[in-house]
């Protein structure tokens, strides 16, 4: 068992914090920080889908921007869409729609735009985390909320929601990056992607892991939407 | 039994219909029991009724919705809305309701003949009017003027508040609307997509009129809120 550099346990993540409402001119919006990774989202919608080919008749369509801000990393980010921002977009974009059903509004958009406000590792899933708690905020029709954790392997041990530090961990195997997101309360995962190596066997501890994480994010997200409401 | 459970768990409001009201997130157990239906915003998964959206779960007599408490406009038909005029076309007006797809108002659906080339001068370009939701179609809505309080809003200003507060604005049976009318005297219209036109005699009353909406438009659980008022006005 390697010891973490943060110094927290295998399956302790970092301290959480969510705030709903916090763009007025947005439909809905909420921000959600795992410890030193901020993440806001914006969500506008349903409104009327332009370019007007992309429009279906059946059903509106969820579209998600994701991006980190120029000065979220301590390197600056030139600005604008990159291969890596378009890739999170996109999974971002998958991981939330198995909860919605957007037949009732054909021809429209949701837009969803996120931003990394500080990037600490795990942006993609402290926003998803975000946009779900926006979506519901906005009153969109959704069957839950959607919870996200990334599990990290350090060497040969797992450690629940990596940060910066723990992702350039290099001492034996190195470093895997695990982000998945699944439906509050259900065995139903909407995200995995993996970066690195891991033996199949242990993806049954992974799951597992971040079952635990997602309990206490949902009680986070739950709570924050509550407050909103004196 | 089963509603005992819930009154621990949750701080309940009564509403001015006494039925119970408490905040749900989407996928939260609102009940559980064969006895319930579930209505708007909510939906029935094996033996529980489950929350469809964020909002304020209702329970009234076996009844089970969620009033919706923040988010985008969703037009249905009959709602009274307030737009502007972005185009006049051949043989109608488009009309800007502030919600998704475009808003039409056919030339027929005027409460008096009007022929093709004066059709400008009735509504132009950036004119504002109130109007009701006849139909809606993939394409769009359709629009209509012919009905009681329907048509062009001269003078005054528009502004917006949240569509979900429109109800509250209102009150019941329009007493909360008909008390800021007294207490300002302008003329208040408040569409279902969160626009609202006042006009009154002068400036003055105009904003007090605005801020009173606002206040109203603010406040999303307090009981007894016509009273509030009341108070309120006699403090601005």
């Amino acid at each position: 068992m390697v010891a973490r550099p943060s110094g927290r346990k295998a399956n302790e993540m970092r301290s959480m914090k969510a705030k709903v409402g916090i763009i007025p001119n947005a439909d809905g919006s909420a921000m959600f920080a795992f410890g030193d990774t901020i993440a806001i989202a914006a969500v506008y919608g349903p409104r009327q889908l332009h370019p007007q080919h992309m429009q279906d008749p059946s059903t509106g369509i969820l579209r998600v921007n994701y991006d980190l801000l120029s000065f979220s990393v301590s390197e600056r980010k030139k600005p604008g869409p990159s291969r890596r921002s378009k890739e999170i977009s996109q999974v971002t974009e998958w991981a939330l729609s198995p909860v919605l059903d957007l037949r009732a509004f054909p021809n429209t958009v949701i837009d969803v735009q996120i931003y990394i406000l500080q990037a600490d590792a795990g942006t993609r899933t402290a926003g998803i985390n975000a946009a779900s708690m926006a979506l519901a905020h906005a009153g969109i029709p959704m069957k839950n909320l959607i919870c996200s954790v990334a599990v990290g392997k350090l060497d040969k041990d797992l450690a629940l929601d990596a940060d910066n530090a723990e992702e350039h961990y290099d001492e034996g195997e190195g470093h895997t990056d695990i982000p998945l997101a699944k439906i509050a309360g259900t065995d139903e995962f909407t995200l995995m992607q993996l970066d690195g190596k891991i033996p199949p066997e242990m993806i049954k501890d992974v799951l597992e892991m971040v079952n635990k994480g997602c309990e206490e994010i949902y009680e986070v997200q739950k709570k924050a939407l509550k407050e909103i409401v004196e | 039994m089963i509603e005992n459970e819930i009154n621990e768990e949750n701080e309940q409001i009564e509403s001015s219909e006494g039925n119970k009201r408490w905040v749900v997130v989407p996928g939260e157990i609102i009940v559980s029991g064969e006895d319930f239906l579930p209505g708007e915003g909510a939906r029935r998964e094996g033996d529980n009724v489950i929350a469809d959206r964020f909002g304020l779960a209702e329970v009234a007599g076996r009844m089970i919705k969620v009033i919706p408490l923040s988010g985008a406009y969703i037009p249905r038909r009959g709602n009274v809305v307030i737009g502007r005029v972005v185009d006049v076309t051949f043989n109608g007006w488009l009309v800007d309701t502030d919600s998704a797809g475009s808003a039409f108002l056919p030339i027929a659906e005027s409460p008096r003949f009007l022929n093709r080339n004066e059709m400008d001068q009735y509504l132009g370009i950036g004119d504002v009017l109130s109007a009701k939701i006849w139909s809606i179609k993939g394409r769009g809505i359709d629009l209509t003027l012919k009905g009681r309080g329907l048509g062009k809003l001269e003078g005054g200003f528009i502004f917006r508040i949240n569509a979900s507060r429109v109800p509250r604005i209102i009150g019941r049976e329009g007493s909360m609307i008909t008390l800021i009318k007294e207490k300002t005297g302008c003329n208040i219209t408040v569409g279902q997509n969160g626009w609202v036109w006042v006009k009154g005699d002068d400036l003055d009353s105009e904003i007090k009129a605005r801020k009173a909406i606002e206040f109203v438009a603010d406040k999303v659980l307090i009981e007894g809120l016509t009273d509030k008022m009341e108070v309120w006005f006699q403090e601005n």
